[in-house]
């Protein structure tokens, strides 16, 4: 008899003793995720305590300066501002019609496998790359110079696997009934597809969109490569103005820096007021970033909470 | 098709029999033709972006290549372009790279996969629910940042640590880089984790294993090849990393082994030569792309790697 309890007692030890290994590894996962919150609060913090007493009215209408405490950012937000302009006139038609094509339109043969393993390849390439894309192709090769327009179109191809991925996985959740039913009643397919499918993977499409922008308004090192100048001093023409008057889309040829290289200076230079600035300048980037993120996240977590075909 | 056979039939009646209504029909089959040529022409633009980048990095280097012989550019150990006694050994830019992308691993793929198997087989959903968009939110932060932070917060840190730890190093770089590929890692480990049949799980409780248990021994082999996808991303995203490189490591390049000295990557390399002014067509302009297509080949096997196990665990179930 004594013998049974003394097995049953050591087989409840056995168990207890595997049991507290889950325990363990609870607590080890949740020390992990930690680390992640812990890194997010210290960036954050030592941004906010280097950076936040710069943050005024004038540092957003402020050229960059020689002196530290009259340094802003004007030239460097209208410059990320026009060029993401042009990112997104490119990446948005592009890599909705791309994926469009390949979800409603594209027949099942090597070009379509082309294309499709050609989209995953891209979305692994470094951004540097696209860089020298641009240096050579469009900056050299097409002539357009180290302008708003160069930056713009080579981060719009940077961020096209992601707005092409988003729009495939927009439309392929809408259920085939749609599609059927408006070809029953005589459609075509572009009238299917743009009277149905695109407005009903617009939220989808949206996400995907304004994660690549967020992506996009942080990227440096492409924007470095194509030689865009570090200390900008002027905004580009608005449109109609100047003499001889300027067309409405003169200031795209313009020179231009952006946020994150105007942050990158700032943090390369030795003396620490400048790298209050670039706290200053970095809390903007990430606040805009993190705004557009969540947004994202937001709309994808309504969408899934909302559609029931 | 339908469309094209009526078309076709369209195209046999004499003209007097085309109705109005036809005759739209017809013009609207033309159309609709445009639209998906249009629609076409966009998805060969990404394709024209690959051609692009090989073109463009193998014309420049092949120029390079011409002026350097591709046994000095593999073998000589210094890099030196841009001074009188000009040197292009790639050596010291790689070791920068290999040894920040080390580091970067040694910290990413432990937490990464911690975090991965505690969120897919641990964590209670509400947890899971707040810790996903957190973690994306974490990955959507701007290099540049990281940057930052790596030289102003955490080199001062280790330098309390580590008497004598220059202010540009390897080391604080890469242990930033790690955390900021921590998302890659546990997102695209989970998912495969996630992608392992509940049966697995089940058939492991029913033999009276613990969650540790069915967690290390049944659903890690399973989503092995899955995990190792996920490593191999993070290991591509490591080498290509740049602004964090540029900014916290210095630009010197050092072939060395040691993470606690300063080194410049083949990334920061490119960096520091475009803000500069090289004229265009000089040898040192061409060396950025021959540094570049280093660096492309050597993501562009990580990258095929990585999906062919990822293709493998996709069909294993």
């Amino acid at each position: 008899m004594s013998e049974q309890t003394a097995r049953l007692e050591s087989i409840r030890a056995l168990i207890a003793a595997h049991k507290r290994w889950d325990l363990v590894f609870a607590t080890v996962g949740v020390l992990a995720l930690m680390v992640g919150v812990l890194t997010f609060v210290a960036l954050f913090a030592q941004m906010m305590i280097d950076g936040a007493p710069r943050l005024s009215w004038d540092f957003f209408t402020n050229f960059p300066s020689r002196k530290p405490d009259q340094a802003g950012i004007l030239s460097a937000w209208v410059g990320s501002t026009l060029v993401m302009i042009v990112t997104a006139a490119t990446a948005v038609p592009l890599g909705v019609g791309a994926g469009v094509y390949l979800e409603e339109y594209a027949p099942k043969n090597w070009m379509t496998d082309l294309i499709e393993i050609n989209v995953t390849n891209l979305a692994g390439v470094p951004s540097i790359v696209y860089g020298l894309l641009a240096l050579g192709l469009f900056v050299y090769g097409f002539g357009l110079g180290q302008s708003i327009l160069t930056a713009g179109l080579t981060l719009g191809l940077l961020i096209l696997p992601v707005v092409i991925v988003a729009t495939r996985e927009a439309i392929r959740s809408i259920p085939a009934v749609i599609r059927e039913g408006a070809y029953a009643l005589g459609a075509t397919k572009w009238q299917t597809t743009s009277h149905h499918i695109l407005p009903y993977s617009t939220a989808g499409i949206m996400t995907g969109v304004i994660i690549g922008m967020a992506r996009a308004i942080g990227e440096t090192a492409p924007v470095i490569t194509i030689g865009a100048l570090t200390f900008i001093a002027f905004l580009p023409a608005a449109p109609f103005s100047g003499d001889p008057p300027a067309g409405l889309f003169d200031w795209v040829m313009s020179p231009f820096t952006v946020m994150p290289i105007q942050m990158f200076n700032w943090t390369s230079r030795p003396e620490a007021a400048f790298h209050q600035n670039a706290a200053a300048a970095g809390l903007v980037l990430v606040v805009m970033t993190l705004s557009m993120n969540a947004l994202a996240i937001y709309i994808r977590y309504r969408l899934r909470k909302s559609i029931k075909w | 098709m339908t469309s094209l056979s009526q078309a076709n039939r369209i195209e046999a009646l004499p003209d007097t029999f085309v109705s109005d209504r036809l005759a739209r029909r017809k013009l609207r089959h033309v159309q609709e033709r445009i639209i998906e040529f249009v629609l076409f022409l966009a998805a060969c633009v990404s394709v024209a972006t690959t051609l692009g980048i090989v073109v463009i990095l193998l014309t420049e280097s092949f120029v390079f290549f011409q002026q350097v012989s591709l046994w000095d550019f593999l073998t000589d150990n210094q890099w030196t372009p841009l001074f009188a006694d000009a040197h292009y050994g790639i050596l010291p830019l790689l070791s920068g790279t290999l040894v920040s992308s080390m580091v970067a691993l040694l910290v990413a793929i432990p937490l990464g996969t911690i975090i991965a198997i505690y969120l897919s087989e641990f964590a209670p959903f509400g947890v899971r629910e707040v810790a996903k968009p957190f973690l994306e939110l974490l990955s959507g932060i701007p290099t540049i940042v990281y940057g930052y932070f790596a030289l102003l917060f955490v080199t001062p840190l280790l330098q309390k640590l580590i008497p004598g730890l220059p202010g540009f190093n390897l080391l604080s770089a890469g242990i930033v880089m790690g955390i900021m590929i921590i998302p890659t890692v546990s997102s695209v480990s989970e998912d495969a984790m996630r992608a392992v049949p509940m049966a697995l799980r089940e058939g492991s409780y029913a033999m009276g294993a613990t969650r540790f248990q069915t967690a290390i021994r049944v659903v890690t082999p399973a989503a092995f090849s899955g995990i190792a996808a996920a490593y191999i991303l993070g290991i591509s995203r490591a080498v290509g990393e740049t602004m964090i490189l540029a900014v916290a490591a210095g630009m010197q390049p050092n072939l060395t082994w040691n993470p606690l000295e300063p080194a410049a990557t083949i990334t920061a390399y490119i960096v520091q030569v475009a803000l500069g002014d090289l004229p265009h067509g000089s040898i040192g302009y061409q060396t950025i792309f021959a540094a570049g297509l280093s660096l492309a080949l050597m993501t562009l096997v990580f990258n095929v790697l990585g999906h062919m196990l990822r293709k493998r665990y996709r069909q294993a179930y």
